[in-house]
């Protein structure tokens, strides 16, 4: 089967380059199934579960906490704000994630900008994205 | 003239130096060895950012709502600088050199009747500028106590500054920091964050192939990954710094570690001399006094 390549990048490292037939990611406006030959997309990702099939199987599984992807015929980069495989997550973090999430919701007053108010309750998905993959792992 | 038994202890004492100042150089350079493979790490991802902020800058920078931190405030009268350093010091000339060039920056943006604001990023630059320009510093940022740089740390700093964009604070922000050009030679350098500049060799790569469709629209994407690409500048320069620093701590180690050993040989000398006079000298009262017998 026809594959591209997948390149997840975290600021602080290379998670993962290479061929794969498909990657399910989290796109800001629901999940999306890239396959090869894909039109060139750039896409924001909210926090969520990305999944890489090669072979004919799921492969990876990695939790990743928002981000972008930049989508080309032969080739995807997904740019994560962090990246973590399913296995290593804990839920303690992922609860700590969304307390602290919402701690940063109520002190949001009237005045703040829009963009700011949407930064937070994004934290807030991204938390309990990680703790419902986390809760699945 | 010293004594043999001064000499025998500043013998010792330069020796004890020397053995701290080889422990230091071995410490920086497992160290640099580390920062070298974070900045390394680091690399892809800023890279992959540019090509994309490159293709979206081209197609929003025109439109009049372009987001501030790509086109900046329209106005060029408040200047902020993030000075980074480090932490600490030993390690030559290389917080010195920094704090040099951001004098000389102020000085200059001040001539020029701009309005400086300074932000410091280590101890050693804010207890630098402390002397000239204590008014202009609006913030320290440290990361004292801390083994490493995250990325959280220059999210912080990122953040920081974004906030005081949105509150109108600047109108322009450039980093001075030692950019890190191999462990003997750093280079303080000046780098505009906002607004921000566009990679000049991506905006020259062939056109045609960036007809990317955006998910949410262009300026949606680039409100979130403008702050994104801030936070990687910032962190791609403290890693520089922090490779920079070790390598000047290196160099500056390897160099009083030979000083020492200079010192050491020419005090032995001295010792040596000092005890052969001696021993002549009693010689001499000896047989003096046995032909006075």
């Amino acid at each position: 089967m026809a594959t591209f390549l997948l390149e997840l990048v975290s600021p602080e490292r290379l998670l993962l380059s290479r061929q794969v037939e498909m990657a399910t990611i989290p796109a800001a406006e629901g999940e999306m199934g890239v396959l090869p030959g894909h039109s060139p997309m750039v896409v924001t990702l909210r926090g969520g579960v990305i999944s890489v099939r090669e072979n004919g199987q799921e492969m990876d599984k990695l939790f990743i906490g928002g981000g972008f992807a930049e989508v080309s015929p032969g080739r995807v980069t997904v740019l994560a704000d962090e990246a973590t495989p399913l296995a290593e997550l804990s839920r303690a973090t992922a609860e700590k994630r969304i307390k602290d999430a919402e701690a940063a919701i109520a002190e949001i007053s009237a005045d703040d900008t829009e963009t700011k108010r949407d930064a937070a309750l994004a934290r807030l998905l991204s938390a309990r994205a990680m703790l419902a993959a986390a809760q699945a792992a | 003239m010293a004594s043999l038994k001064d000499l025998r202890g500043r013998i010792n004492s330069v020796k004890s130096t020397r053995k701290i100042t080889q422990a230091m150089k071995m410490v920086a350079a497992a160290k640099l060895r580390r920062a070298q493979a974070q900045a390394e790490a680091a690399r892809p991802y800023a890279e992959r950012m540019e090509t994309i902020l490159a293709s979206l800058g081209r197609t929003v920078a025109g439109s009049p709502t372009a987001p501030r931190m790509l086109v900046g405030t329209g106005a060029e009268r408040v200047h902020l600088l993030v000075v980074v350093t480090a932490d600490r010091g030993l390690a030559g000339a290389f917080n010195t050199n920094v704090g040099r060039l951001a004098r000389a920056r102020i000085r200059a943006l001040e001539e020029a009747g701009k309005v400086v604001k300074v932000l410091t990023v280590g101890r050693k630059g804010a207890s630098f500028l402390r002397r000239d320009y204590a008014s202009r510093i609006v913030g320290e940022i440290t990361f004292m106590g801390k083994k490493r740089i995250e990325f959280s740390d220059a999210e912080a700093v990122a953040k920081r500054v974004n906030t005081m964009l949105e509150n109108g604070e600047f109108d322009v922000c450039s980093v001075v920091y030692n950019r890190f050009q191999s462990v003997i030679s750093q280079i303080p350098t000046d780098q505009r964050l906002i607004p921000a500049p566009m990679p000049e060799a991506a905006a020259a790569a062939p056109g045609a192939e960036a007809q990317y469709e955006y998910e949410p629209d262009e300026e949606g994407i680039l409100a979130t990954l403008l702050p994104r690409n801030l936070a990687i500048q910032m962190y791609r320069a403290l890693l520089e710094s922090t490779a920079g620093f070790y390598g000047s701590q290196m160099t500056a180690m390897d160099n009083a570690t030979r000083n020492a050993g200079d010192m050491i040989n020419k005090l032995t000398l001295n010792y040596n001399r000092t005890r052969q006079a001696n021993i002549t000298r009693e010689l001499i009262e000896i047989i003096s006094g046995a032909e006075a017998v």
